[in-house]
């Protein structure tokens, strides 16, 4: 059978060296915010409560914010329930002076906060009643990653902290969040938002340029599709909106400026699977392009075997001839394991190494598979452990 | 050299004990006709049934969820090549902009325009589509109110940024958007008064959104009451709803994917949308002895038959290699293990469930085909 073109091995890229080492440890002593990333179902949850805890126990005080409405987070910290408030994590040790706060982002509600802080007095509850206000900050698409990036400034200007931990939205892509910022500004000065204040400002330039671009005809379509009665409450939320257009677009300047700041982290997390190392690749790329610091890639859930002088190959071979002979089931099925586990191995770092060989210069680490879930504190120091401590040729040999 | 690991060990699909579900299923036929052999190195016994009906006889359409890194997009396409099977037309749809599919059947990235993407078994055409809601709404609007794709409204909403505003001040209705156009292709008919497709499978979001991107009349009930947003949104709700739709889960067996399938399967029982079957991806067969798994578990392995039976095949067993398999056995049992709790409450979800292999190399066209002749022979199509 043959592979998918796009994924042919890059002749030597297995030549070059292996890829820097990330120091895990250095990062989390040094970043005010970290930002892990990635596509779902990588860990990124787990292992951004494991950087948090890490850091805590080596004496910063720290706080980690998830998004995830699966509170995935809250089962692998062992919590109940998280609320739009840090809430102190129990258990953690406090022998080097830090601390861990946890908390899962309430979008609506800091989207609430928002129109509160900003809005002219009586205008807030107009926009707080408008059922597109509610449409929009209830929803998922792009108001969560933006609330995210919001909740992130506020906690860190708390002065609280000296780190805070971020796990990015299970978006369709990871790239989503960067983008959330500007996108928010984008919508804000948007000519559609122009269209719906025009009526109130007739006369002003926008709507005379507008006029000229066929608008009765777009507006007759617009009540045609969508009814006036929904035009009419669009109009009213632009138009209550508008009051706090200022203080908006300078909050998502503002967030996005902290993402460039001195003391943020990038880390990408991704599994030894083609679909996560390919947006992985995605992601480091773009931060290169946005300026932005990235720290390293953690891979996670990496199987490697300590006997791979073994070869699937031979073992298989050996496990069919004592089949064959009879008396040595036992041995036959553990060299079958080790084959697995041996060419599951190969295949990861096939894999791994495509994205090394594109992107030489990204510090990684591996954190190998573990067995089952991690629910429980112990569980992420040990994951915590597993990202400082392994070297990518510790483990790798 | 890709290998795929023919043997399936496949649950019989279950007949769900609760009656008003089970008139859904009761026409499935169980002839018990192994399909296919057992494992040639152990493990648990096979049982794969040939069926002369599938399990979703009414269905025209097909929703493919699962959580994130399960595996959806290729059981999706798998699914859509085995209900092709056979000179049956299939319409294969992704509405969120990745371009899974394409990268799946290796060809360039879909359109807003169906597409031919492969020829199933048979002679059964597989058709693809990339759904946008720009374009979703040009095509509504030319469709329902005879607006030209190109004329000055389409080139004004264009320019304006119209669609874009609109998704983003008020997220459903990209949601109502894109099920329309999903709706219409399964109610579409053909120049013969035929419909155009005998199915539609939508490669849709993951298990956490699916209820919320399905509901759409939940979702634009606040923002449209009356007039045409809400004529369309009840108009795509009275499909999603039917029994001409099942909505099946994708997972792995592993404890999150688990548990997120069983609280996809309630929070769509809730808001009434037809669940179909699960789907369980990355299936490895134990490779230990049933009696062995629980020794390996403790770490109690017999080192020394272990040793000697590497001595028989001729394989140096110096002690780090016996520790190291008797290591890997102990994360193997492990993993079987917790499979098989992950199994069990799968289980209680009293669905139709289907088994598909870990591959040993990444996924292809080649291997689109073995999946979906395992699909079938499950019942899944």
């Amino acid at each position: 059978m043959t592979r998918n073109s796009k994924d042919a091995a890059r002749p030597g890229s297995a030549r070059k060296g292996p890829p820097p080492h990330f120091d895990v440890d250095a990062t989390l002593a040094t970043a005010a915010i970290l930002v892990c990333t990635g596509s779902g179902g990588v860990g990124k949850t787990t292992t951004a409560a494991a950087l948090a805890l890490r850091a805590a126990e080596s004496g910063r005080r720290t706080a980690v914010l998830t998004i995830d409405p699966a509170k995935r987070l809250a089962q692998s910290m062992g919590l109940t329930s998280l609320d739009n408030t840090p809430r102190r994590v129990a258990g953690v040790s406090a022998a080097e002076g830090g601390s861990l706060d946890a908390m899962m982002l309430d979008m609506k509600r800091t989207f609430d906060e928002i129109v509160l802080t900003h809005a002219e007095p009586g205008k807030a509850e107009q926009i707080l009643q408008n059922p597109f206000y509610q449409a929009l900050s209830s929803s998922f698409a792009g108001t969560q990653e933006y609330m995210a990036m919001e909740k992130l400034g506020q906690l860190q200007a708390t002065g609280d902290y000296d780190l805070v931990v971020v796990d990015t939205p299970p978006t369709r892509s990871a790239l989503d969040f960067l983008d959330a910022p500007e996108r928010m500004t984008t919508f804000l000065d948007g000519r559609m938002i122009r269209v719906l204040l025009a009526p109130a400002k007739a006369g002003s330039r926008a709507y005379v340029k507008v006029m000229s671009a066929g608008f009765s005809v777009f507006t007759g379509v617009l009540t045609k599709v969508i009814g006036a009665g929904v035009l009419q409450d669009v109009s009213q939320f632009v138009g209550a909106l508008e009051t706090m257009f200022g203080g908006f677009r300078e909050r998502a300047q503002a967030t996005y400026d902290l993402l460039k700041a001195p003391g943020t982290a990038f880390v990408v997390v991704a599994a030894p699977e083609r679909d996560a190392l390919r947006e992985a690749a995605y992601f480091v790329e773009r931060l290169g392009e946005e300026s932005m610091p990235l720290a390293g890639l953690v891979v996670n859930r990496v199987h490697r075997s300590a006997g791979e002088a073994l070869s699937a190959e031979r073992a298989h071979v050996a496990a069919q001839a004592l089949e064959e002979a009879g008396g040595h089931e036992l041995a036959a099925a553990v060299l079958r394991v080790h084959a697995e586990r041996v060419a599951l191995a190969s295949r990861e770092r096939r894999l791994q190494e495509r994205f090394t060989g594109a992107h030489p210069g990204v510090p990684l680490v591996e954190v190998a598979a573990l067995p089952g879930d991690v629910h429980d504190l112990e569980g992420l120091r040990s994951v915590g452990a597993g990202l400082a401590g392994a070297t990518t040729t510790a483990v790798c040999a | 050299m890709a290998r795929v690991t023919s043997t399936v060990f496949a649950t019989p699909a279950v007949v769900p004990a609760d009656s008003s579900e089970r008139s859904r299923y009761s026409d499935k036929t169980l002839t018990a006709k192994p399909a296919r052999t057992g494992p040639a190195d152990g493990g648990r016994p096979l049982l794969t049934y040939a069926r002369d009906v599938a399990d979703f006889p009414g269905v025209r359409l097909h929703v493919v969820t699962g959580k994130g890194g399960t595996g959806k997009t290729t059981v999706a396409a798998s699914l859509a090549l085995a209900l092709a099977g056979g000179g049956r037309k299939v319409l294969l749809a992704e509405v969120e902009g990745r371009q899974g599919l394409a990268q799946l059947f290796d060809c360039p990235p879909l359109r807003y325009e169906e597409r031919k993407v492969a020829v199933a078994p048979g002679g059964g055409d597989v058709f693809a589509l990339s759904i946008d809601p720009e374009d979703a709404l040009l095509d509504y609007l030319h469709m329902f109110y005879k607006l030209s794709r190109t004329g000055v409204a389409a080139r004004t909403l264009r320019r304006m940024g119209a669609i874009e505003f609109a998704t983003t001040v008020a997220p459903g209705l990209r949601d109502v958007l894109l099920t329309g156009k999903v709706k219409e292709a399964v109610v579409r008919r053909g120049g013969n008064g035929t419909a155009a497709y005998d199915a539609v499978v939508l490669d849709a979001p993951p298990t956490g959104r699916i209820a919320r991107f399905l509901n759409i009349s939940q979702e634009v009930s606040g923002l449209a009451k009356v007039g045409p947003i809400k004529a369309q949104s009840d108009g795509v709700m009275a499909v999603l709803r039917s029994q001409r739709t099942a909505i099946h889960l994708c997972t792995l067996l592993e404890e999150m994917p688990v548990q997120e399938t069983i609280d996809g399967v309630a929070e769509l029982e809730q808001v009434r949308l037809p669940v179909g079957g699960v789907v369980v991806n990355g299936i490895r067969p134990p490779l230990l002895p049933p009696a062995a798994l629980s020794a390996a578990e403790a770490g109690t392995l017999d080192r020394a038959q272990i040793a000697s039976g590497l001595e028989k095949a001729a394989l140096d067993a110096p002690d780090d290699l016996v520790d190291t398999l008797v290591g890997e056995a102990g994360d193997h049992a492990v993993r079987v293990a917790l499979e098989e709790r992950g199994r069990d409450s799968l289980g209680a979800l009293h669905r139709p469930t289907y088994e598909l292999p870990m591959l040993a190399e990444a996924v292809d066209l080649g291997s689109l085909y073995e999946l979906a002749d395992m699909l079938k022979a499950q019942g899944m199509a």
